[in-house]
């Protein structure tokens, strides 16, 4: 008799929900595995979701304002909505780090990288009974690429050069350049796939998707209640039969709906009194080091900051361990003046940890010349959480280093407008992004919009360009490491550190046995759809 | 003489939604920016305006908004192209409601508390009614709120701590999970509406008229409830009145707080998003409650007191 097999048929009757615990445990000490029954049946239990129940999620950030527009989302309640429940993307990233195919079945590649070809699933439904088929992906990415779009897409699908349909279920992509990580692009959360209306737009209005769920009611800024949409492609997901999202921006207000059972998660536990809530015996606090991090983005081309030696003294001013410790309360990790997280592939771990160093800041701005440095460093909490209090910690510790940084504290309202990408010497937070390559081409590379740090650097544009296309997984990540030093020791940014995402659930909402993806919030947006109670 | 007030209400109002979009369009940015946010570039930001019509020249823009107010037309939102009057209705009803309901529990409440005061003054009672309403009105709002949070809703589970009523809420249902937030607002304005009660009453216990009814042998509780209460109106509708007002726009707080979908919090919403028509259309309705409960008040306190038609 063969052991495993045996205990893997077993499960499977669990999992099937044809067999109870007591039948499973007498059967496995039949075997002869008693001892080991407990465990081998709850590993089978929760690999069964249950399907059923009212799911209510309480998120922090939503705005009366907020468009179904995919190319204007910008708040955590219309991610969540919009890409985990109502609508679907070509390829997501699942909760192991790997991207697997949403809309698309399969995808390959032209030897250069260049022309890429999406077949899609078959028989995938919208929620108004239309098919899909290769016309409504086309339509949905022509939506941020097209010209006068007004999608905030527009430069992470700039690479695309035409995207065309060739038949009913096949998409070919052509880009302007060759790009290995070109599926990651269709996986940012703006690029959902709406169904296209005759002219070649989509028709975003009707909030219709081929989701999980179906938006039966929602009110922006308020609260949005979905229902399970039956003829759902995907068996595997979708657990819950109704979701119940309710915009809640106070994090007490959100902490105690959950504690007093109102709602079932919340996104954003407030890093102050996280502690309290883990000691809650019906609470389960989630932590996940993502990509995000924040940053002082300093304009490499502006006097001071022109000359490296200025920047690298002000990047060994600051103190990053004691303002992971006062601003995040400890939950992130330090970070290494570049982009590039831990939870990346290509993350360059052989590059020494900066620390802080008054001495050595010295002797770098002895090095530009300086005996001394004034600049001022605009800071607003739009930034980030805490950025202000960020700011004047920061201010402490270049005293140390005979640098003097002038706080100075701007609105937070127009933040983005009037300050980042305005003001030499700023706060910033960039959600990072799971390919290296997107992460230096949106905010690194020579010349690009959002490089907030005006970097320029002929060598490591060309490692970029050259990477792009790299197969060779060894050399590539060479170059990625390449360009993390660079950026490290000679950029514009100061990356003091990586934030985690801290939320918290009822006990009984069971998540998936690898734990929550680290793309985003909320099991990387998609905990309403991979979630289920116990 | 009510006509007049009426127009004049008109062109406050006027001059009100004038003032708000001078003053929006004074703020830096505009809806396209503060739409893309972070992720803007100049081309995006250049296309959205296109298409949210913000390219016109500002007086533009406001007078074929006037035009569609005056045909009772809000206009749509700028940032979701929903119906402004659609996204108002359900919210101010919302607004109303929980005011209201905060209404009646403190005005009766404020009132009694402010006769028993003037009744018994500078007795212990009256000293211990100034300490509790004047600490709890000295209180900020969001940490009444969160005590009463954590006192009824997490400790001992009575009330819920979410009030996030929608339109297919049955009335009690409504009613109870307003319990809170009303309680806060309550809290919060009793005081002002008692001392004027206890205040009022009392300046006129002086009058000789009041001697008189003294000296008649009226017991004390009738002097005041008969005699001077009704002299006493004038002021106390006003104040009442200002509460009600407040009440209805100055409850943005407790709406976070609890949740509550109220209109105060699609202002502040739209404010931070340079939504110009919502903004307008929520200014115009606080500012015509303002002025439609002072017209009342003063009418009220008529009605009470006939004589101030006729000042000396």
């Amino acid at each position: 008799m063969n052991l495993d097999k045996e205990i893997k048929k077993l499960q499977s009757q669990v999992i099937e929900n044809q067999m109870s615990r007591r039948a499973f445990m007498t059967s496995a000490m039949a075997l002869g595995v008693g001892a080991l029954a407990p465990s081998l049946y709850s590993e089978a239990a929760n690999a069964a979701p249950k399907k059923g129940g009212v799911f209510r999620v309480g998120i922090g950030a939503g705005n009366t304002t907020d468009s179904l527009d995919p190319g204007l989302i910008t708040s955590l309640f219309s991610q969540v909505m919009l890409r985990g429940g109502v609508r679907n993307n070509l390829v997501r990233y699942t909760n192991t780090n790997e991207l697997v195919g949403e809309l698309a079945e399969s995808w390959e590649a032209s030897p250069d990288a260049v022309t890429w070809t999406f077949k899609l699933r078959k028989g995938v439904e919208f929620h108004n009974g239309k098919t899909l088929d290769a016309n409504d992906v086309v339509a949905s990415i022509k939506h941020h690429v097209a010209e006068g779009t007004t999608s905030a897409a527009k430069p992470i699908v700039e690479p695309i050069e035409s995207v065309k349909a060739d038949g009913k279920n096949t998409v070919v992509f052509t880009l302007k350049g060759g790009n290995a990580d070109f599926p990651f692009t269709v996986y940012d959360y703006h690029v959902q796939i709406c169904p296209a209306n005759s002219d070649g737009t989509i028709d975003w209005q009707s909030g219709v998707g081929t989701g999980a769920y179906i938006m039966a009611a929602y009110e922006p800024g308020v609260r949005a209640r979905l229902k399970k949409f039956a003829n759902y492609w995907d068996e595997s997901r979708g657990h819950f039969d109704e979701i119940e999202m309710t915009t809640i921006s106070d994090v007490v207000a959100r902490t105690s709906a959950l504690t007093t059972g109102a709602i079932d998660a919340m996104d954003r536990c407030d890093l102050k009194t996280v502690h309290l809530l883990e000691r809650n015996s019906d609470v389960n606090v989630v932590e996940v080091t993502g990509t995000g991090h924040y940053t002082f983005p300093m304009f490499t081309d502006v006097a001071p900051f022109d000359d490296n030696n200025v920047r690298m003294a002000l990047k060994h001013a600051i103190d990053r361990e004691a303002l992971v410790k006062t601003i995040l309360k400890g939950h992130g990790v330090v970070g290494n003046d570049h982009p590039i997280a831990t939870a990346n592939r290509y993350h360059n771990k052989d590059l020494p940890q900066r620390v802080y160093d008054p001495e050595k800041a010295k002797w770098y701005l002895k090095q530009s010349g300086l005996s001394s440095l004034d600049v001022d460093l605009s800071v607003a909490d739009a930034a980030f959480a805490g950025a202000v209090d960020a700011g004047v910690l920061y201010k402490e510790h270049a005293n140390a280093a005979g640098i003097n940084i002038n706080v100075v504290r701007v609105p937070s309202d127009g933040y983005w407008d009037n300050i980042w990408l305005t003001k030499p010497f700023v706060a910033c937070y960039w959600g990072g992004r799971q390919v290296e390559d997107q992460m230096f081409s949106t905010a690194y590379a020579t010349g690009v919009p959002w490089n907030d740090t005006h970097f320029k650097h002929e060598k490591f544009d060309q490692l970029l360009v050259q990477a792009r296309t790299e197969l060779d997984d060894a050399k590539r990540r060479g170059m990625y490491y390449e360009m993390q030093r660079i950026v490290s020791d000679e950029g514009g940014a100061i990356v003091p550190m990586f934030y985690n995402y801290v939320s918290a659930t009822s006990k009984k909402v069971q998540y998936l046995k690898d734990g929550w993806a680290s793309d985003a919030d909320l099991d990387g947006y998609m905990g309403i759809q991979h979630w289920w109670f116990a | 003489m009510l006509a007049q007030r009426l127009s004049l209400g008109l062109v406050t109002l006027f001059v009100i939604s004038l003032i708000i979009f001078l003053g929006v369009s004074l703020l830096p940015g505009d809806a396209a920016q503060a739409m893309l946010g972070q992720s803007a570039t100049p081309e995006t930001v250049a296309a959205l305006r296109l298409q949210m019509g913000l390219d016109q020249p500002g007086y533009l823009r406001y007078f074929s908004w006037l035009g569609g107010i005056l045909q009772g037309d809000f206009g749509i939102s700028i940032s979701n192209q929903r119906q402004i009057g659609e996204l108002l209705g359900g919210r101010f009803a919302n607004t109303l409601f929980l005011a209201v309901m905060a209404a009646i529990i403190s005005v009766p409440i404020a009132l009694t508390l402010g006769i028993l005061a003037a009744l018994y003054r500078n007795s212990v009672y009256d000293r211990l009614v100034n300490v509790i309403t004047l600490s709890s009105i000295s209180t900020p709002e969001f940490f009444v709120a969160y005590i009463l949070i954590l006192v009824f809703a997490v400790n001992l589970g009575w009330f819920p701590s979410l009030a996030n009523v929608s339109p297919d809420t049955p009335f009690f249902a409504r009613i109870y999970a307003c319990i809170l937030p009303a309680t806060t607002l309550t809290l919060v304005v009793v005081a002002h509406m008692m001392r004027m009660t206890r205040a009022a009453i009392i300046s006129l216990l002086a009058s000789p008229y009041i001697e008189m009814a003294a000296l008649k042998g009226i017991p004390k509780w009738q002097i005041i409830v008969r005699h001077a209460l009704p002299n006493a109106w004038a002021p106390i509708i006003n104040v009442i009145v200002i509460n009600l007002a407040y009440l209805i726009v100055g409850v943005v707080i407790v709406e976070v707080v609890f949740v509550y979908p109220g209109l105060g919090q699609l202002l502040v919403d739209s404010v931070q998003r340079r939504d110009l028509p919502v903004v307008q259309a929520c200014s115009l309705i606080f500012a015509a409650t303002y002025v439609l409960l002072n017209l009342i008040a003063d009418i009220l306190s008529i009605l009470t007191n006939p004589r101030l038609l006729h000042p000396k």
